[in-house]
């Protein structure tokens, strides 16, 4: 009796909820603390951990997702976490992710002799900030999220160490980095001093219900945070550190960014701006539409004169975050599910690419140019053969769950009367679909054959490239259910 | 048991994902088996769908298995559905069936090919998307199915692409088809348009509540019958059917015959509420063309020399009974029609093609003759299929056809009139080539000039026969003799061999055989108690159907009549070819045997004036939208060469770009503040 009247109030905390979290990170840790203690290294011990979480966070999504369905989204500590439908749908996206790097990086770091130990720690660690950022119910949770995702990335990124444009792309993607997360922190400074609360419900419910005399420092507010998301996602014209850094980073590290990285980062912007910020809607939209239809275009269009098939995807995807953004400003219940539906098809697009640049590539990870490329049919028809279903995916060709995903964003924008981004948007999306040709050109095409050494395709190559072509096809031809699951895990604000 | 109907197109979808994936990775017989056995296992579903049915009441008949949503875009939404009724279970039992056969039928047909599992890959496919095409609970979910069997078709007409004919023959079916394909797409916009749905029950609903005008479904009805004449081979687009033949046989039984070619018949069944909605002209149209097609196609048929060919106009001829009877508003008698016809036109085709297998890939009729003793299974099965196909009671096809005859005297006596030529048409050249196929005297031994020495033999052979008063102990008599002669050179060269087929060959023929006879049970039209197949369809059919108004004495006159002709057909057959009293050049015009030119006349028109409006056409194509095409290209190209140089790889000028971005987005949001 005593001690519970001075007890201080400790706050509510859902554990099952935090359970993916929990994992990744006591993973990371424990794996970094146990391998030190080892006398003997243990190959298998890190890619084996790090797999085993992945694969748990993935399956411990379905009963979460269930729950969330049956009982509704929750929030707790004190109302800084919460997890609804598109924090599970989300979280199980940087799970598929982490478990393609897994997968695909062991080979990897044999082959080029790197430290898998560090490399695996990092990821577990990055995953965690992602998982966080896709719960975040709080302006500060969502920026330290942001950070364990990112400061674990910068390092990933340098971890080629004999190869200098790895850790060229490292110091390049750490200042820009920095530089974004300062604008991100002192837009997410200026809300609080506009709303007096950093929590996102709590701002969301002050700005619908009270109207702010003097929103200029709301207004700041917005201009900085977007530039810091927006440099998380990579749209123009934050967009300028991308190419350099796919290009310099460890192959499998290019998976995690494309395909962790991208998602958690969306995560993030679809919880501030369509939902914190819902009834600024009519101030933010305009902004976001110009910058996904600069995305689009910039990215499909310098993507054309590339000869680097890493740079080519990694203007791809420059072009792919405005696509998701042109359903983030749509700020509707089918944008959203839209950019849902986005993101997970290009979960899997994304790894089933770069795994193949992982292979073509090469000791030494440099073979990335065109003609690395030709004559890959001949060598390896099965290869060239998923690759043609992932680039096709890509480019967005019916039956692809590309298609659907570019259907469902251009359709949101005709939604909402942005008749002008839409018709960008599908211009675009044919322009870019010339890169893919070019790759697909280059692979059944007969010369240089023999050129390049025999390439060594690993088994987990060939899952992750076959999976990621099913599942492309898959959400092709049968999308309704998908849709159906994105419209399901539409995120909703509760609590505060 | 009616919701197992998913696992129909499943088992051969599940097939043909196996054989794709296993490639040529598989020996020869188990490509094979696997494919029959995924046939087999759609055959077993259909029928215990079939056992569900019959166990349901009338009216519970008809019901719609929503998988999931498939294409949800807005207000248009479609599922990938399956409507289960006795239309699409009918339809079903006989394309698994017999289906199934020809799957076992080209194991040995196939055998040795070097593409064994490539066709068994593409025949798993067909039989998905016919079976697609048939459950689909809307007009997009058939769409899919028409488009995957029109590929299949393609792919199969071409099979041995290596040869430049069938490849073209392939090309042909698919540029034809694409004319159908467009009024089916038409006939899909003015449905979605006016109906806001394209799901069948949906549209029957609205049909019913609503008011549409009769002019918007006559042209949705005459748009779906454009499709429906490109599928089903109807004049003018009947131009591919001919040249399909070039595809293996066991393909011209199964599509070519039996399902595909079907399919446009189908569809207008499929829609008969909205049939029934369109103006009578439309729909008389419809049984005119059908006739005429019948009539056109029997006429070229009796001059054709190639075994396949003869049976290819028939099914064109055979389909313009079908679509007659859909004019007629006789849908049962249609369907009637089509299981019989899938019965004893796949038994042709498969005899024809055991034929040619016996005979070493020989197709010309003038080169057969006296097969009868050799490939025993085979000519007594075609016979039977002859007697079918020909309307002679009591085998199927005379009941079928007879039951069409019925309701076009009943829309119009001219109709019935020229049915009943194309009866004896049918009878006379389905003669014409059981006789020079399995009797007379070989000439496959003669390797010069194939027609004249056949001519001089049979001539000695006729009067041989008429001695004897017994024409098969002749013909016997001198088959034996040939087949020692034909043993005796073989062992001396390369000559021809004629020999009977494998058991997994003559096993679906025997049973198709047995099918073609007792098929006609299913409706027969002694009483109301007798015609099950009517009483059965009723849920699909909606009480759409034209009744008869003929009195029973009228009735038996038109079959009596309908019997003269086909014995007419068969008679003058027989005297022309096996008594040689006739001289069959009367009856084989180059005209016919050119099929009336209009073939070739089509042709000359593409290649000709045709062609020069094609390449004006390209032109514009090459230099106008190509030229805009490469104009774009070349603008994108120099803009990223320019828009690249801000790519320099400095930090300091991305963080440039980063800072330059921030400052608009903060003008952009300080033009907005409220201040």
């Amino acid at each position: 009796m005593f001690f519970a009247s001075n007890s201080v109030p400790t706050p509510e905390i859902v554990w099952w909820a935090l359970l993916p979290v929990i994992v990744l990170a006591v993973s990371g840790v424990l794996l970094l603390t146990i391998s030190s203690l080892l006398k003997k290294e243990i190959s298998w011990l890190a890619p084996g951990i790090s797999l085993t979480a992945g694969i748990f966070v993935l399956l411990s999504s379905i009963p979460m997702w269930n729950r969330i369905q049956n009982d509704g989204p929750i929030s707790f500590l004190n109302n800084s976490v919460g997890t609804d439908s598109s924090t599970i749908f989300l979280t199980s996206l940087i799970a598929i992710a982490l478990i393609s790097t897994s997968i695909l990086a062991r080979p990897y770091l044999s082959r080029e002799g790197i430290p898998d130990l560090e490399f695996y720690v990092l990821l577990l660690l990055s995953a965690a900030g992602g998982v966080v950022m896709a719960g975040a119910n709080d302006l500060i949770v969502l920026f330290l999220g942001i950070e364990i995702l990112s400061i674990a990335v910068y390092v990933l990124v340098a971890l080629h160490l004999r190869k200098i444009e790895s850790q060229e792309a490292s110091i390049k993607y750490f200042l820009l980095g920095a530089f974004s997360s300062a604008f991100l922190l002192y837009g997410i400074a200026l809300v609080y001093g506009a709303v007096g609360t950093t929590n996102l419900v709590e701002i969301r419910n002050f700005l619908a219900t009270s109207l702010l005399i003097e929103d200029g420092m709301l207004m700041i507010g917005f201009a900085l945070m977007l530039v810091g998301l927006g440099f998380k996602v990579a749209v123009f014209p934050f967009h300028a550190w991308t190419p350099d850094a796919y290009q310099g980073a460890p192959t499998p590290v290019v998976i995690w960014m494309a395909a962790g990285v991208k998602v958690a980062g969306f995560a993030a912007i679809l919880r501030v701006f369509p939902l914190t910020f819902a009834s600024y809607v009519n101030d933010w939209q305009i902004p976001l539409a110009v910058l996904s239809g600069l995305s689009v275009v910039f990215g499909s269009v310098v993507a054309v004169v590339q000869t680097n098939v890493k740079r080519m995807l990694a203007y791809s995807s420059i072009a792919h975050a405005g696509f998701i953004l042109i359903g983030v400003q749509s700020s509707n219940m089918d944008g959203t599910s839209a950019v849902l539906f986005y993101l997970g098809v290009y979960t899997f697009l994304a790894s089933g690419s770069f795994a193949i640049a992982t292979v073509v590539g090469g000791e030494g990870d440099s073979n990335h140019d065109l003609d690395a490329y030709k004559g890959l049919a001949k060598r390896k028809p099965a290869l060239a053969a998923l690759f043609t279903i992932l680039l096709l995916g890509q480019a967005g060709i019916p039956f692809t769950g590309g298609f659907i995903a570019k259907l469902g964003v251009i359709s949101s924008a005709v939604d909402t009367k942005y008749y002008f981004l839409a018709g960008v948007a599908m211009l675009s999306a044919a322009i870019a679909a010339y890169v893919y040709l070019r790759i697909l050109m280059a692979m059944y095409s007969d010369n240089n054959e023999g050129k390049i050494e025999d390439i060594h395709v690993s088994k987990g190559v060939w899952v992750v490239t076959s999976l990621s072509s099913i599942v492309v096809i898959v959400t092709g031809f049968i999308p309704g259910p998908f849709v159906e699951i994105t419209r399901d895990a539409v995120p909703i604000l509760v609590g505060g | 048991m009616v919701d197992l109907v998913w696992l129909i197109p499943t088992f051969p979808l599940l097939g043909f994902l196996t054989l794709i994936c296993l490639g040529k990775s598989v020996r020869e017989p188990i490509a094979g088996w696997l494919a029959t056995t995924a046939m087999a296992g759609s055959f077993l579903s259909v029928l215990l769908v079939f056992i569900g049915m019959l166990l349901e009441k009338n009216e519970n008949r008809q019901k719609v298995f929503t998988l999931f949503d498939w294409i949800p875009a807005g207000d248009f939404k479609v599922d990938i559905g399956f409507l289960a009724d006795p239309l699409s279970i009918t339809m079903c039992l006989f394309i698994t069936g017999v289906g199934t056969l020809i799957h076992l039928y080209s194991i040995g047909y196939m055998h040795g090919d070097s593409d064994f599992n490539r066709f068994f890959t593409y025949l798993n496919l067909f039989a998905f998307s016919m079976l697609v095409l048939v459950l689909g609970d809307n007009l997009l979910l058939t769409f899919l199915g028409w488009e995957g069997v029109g590929a299949c078709s393609y792919l199969l007409i071409s099979f041995w692409f290596r040869d430049r004919a069938n490849a073209t023959a392939g090309k042909k079916a698919f540029i034809t088809n694409r004319v159908g394909d467009w009024g089916f797409m038409v006939a899909m916009f003015l449905i979605f348009f006016n109906f806001g749905s394209l799901q069948y029950l949906e549209i029957f609903n609205i049909l019913e509540s609503n008011q549409i005008a009769k002019t918007t479904t006559t042209f949705i009805v005459l748009m779906l019958f454009v499709g429906a004449m490109g599928k089903s081979a109807q004049f003018p687009l009947y131009l591919w059917l001919p040249d399909a033949m070039a595809g293996p046989t066991p393909v011209s039984a199964l599509i070519h015959a039996a399902t595909m070619v079907t399919s446009g018949v189908y569809l207008l069944i499929r829609v008969n509420p909205i049939m029934v909605e369109a103006s009578t002209w439309s729909t008389g149209l419809i049984a005119w063309v059908g006739v005429g097609t019948a009539l056109f196609a029997a006429s070229i048929a009796v001059a054709q020399t190639d075994i396949k060919k003869v049976l290819a106009y028939s099914t064109v001829s055979q389909l313009g009974y079908m679509v007659l009877a859909v004019g007629c508003g006789a849908y049962t008698a249609a369907i009637f029609h089509m299981i019989t016809h899938a019965f004893f036109k796949a038994l042709l085709f498969l005899g024809a093609g055991s034929v040619i297998h016996g005979m070493d890939g020989e197709q010309d009729l003038r080169r057969y003759g006296g097969l009868r003793s050799l490939m025993p299974i085979t000519a007594g099965t075609f016979i039977i299929g002859w007697l079918a196909i020909a309307g002679v009671p009591p085998f199927s096809g005379f009941w079928s056809k007879d039951e069409i005859l019925a309701f076009a005297w009943n829309k119009s006596p001219l109709l019935w009139i020229v049915g009943i030529v194309t009866a004896l048409l049918t009878a006379f050249y389905m003669t014409r080539q059981v006789v020079l196929t399995f009797f007379g005297k070989p000439r496959y031994l003669d390797a010069g000039d194939a027609g004249d020495a056949g001519d001089a033999g049979d001539a000695v052979d006729a009067g041989d026969a008429g001695d004897a008063g017994d024409a098969g102990d002749a013909v016997d008599a001198v088959d034996a003799v040939d087949a020692v002669d034909a043993v005796d050179a073989v062992d001396a060269g390369d000559e021809i061999k004629p020999h009977e087929s494998p058991w997994t060959m003559t096993l679906p023929l025997v049973a198709l055989a047995v099918l073609s006879v007792v098929g006609g049970l299913i409706q027969l039209p002694f009483s109301s108690s007798t015609k099950w197949l009517e009483h059965w369809l009723e849920p699909a059919t909606f009480h759409n159907e034209t009744h008869l108004h003929l009195s029973s004495s009228t009735l038996w006159v038109l079959a009596l009549l309908a019997l003269v002709s086909v014995v007419a057909g068969i008679g003058i057959g027989l005297t022309t070819y096996l008594k040689e009293k006739i001289d069959k050049q009367i009856f084989e015009k180059p005209i016919l045997h050119n099929a009336w030119n209009f073939d070739s006349t089509v042709s000359r028109f593409m290649g000709g004036p045709g062609s020069k409006a094609f390449a004006a056409v390209a032109r514009f194509d090459k230099q106008v939208i190509d030229g805009a095409v490469d104009g774009t290209g070349q603008i994108v190209k120099k803009t990223a060469s320019i828009l690249r140089r801000t790519q320099n790889g400095l930090v300091r000028t991305y963080a440039l770009g980063i800072g330059i971005g921030a400052i608009g987005l903060l003008i952009w949001f300080l033009t907005r503040t409220t201040i």
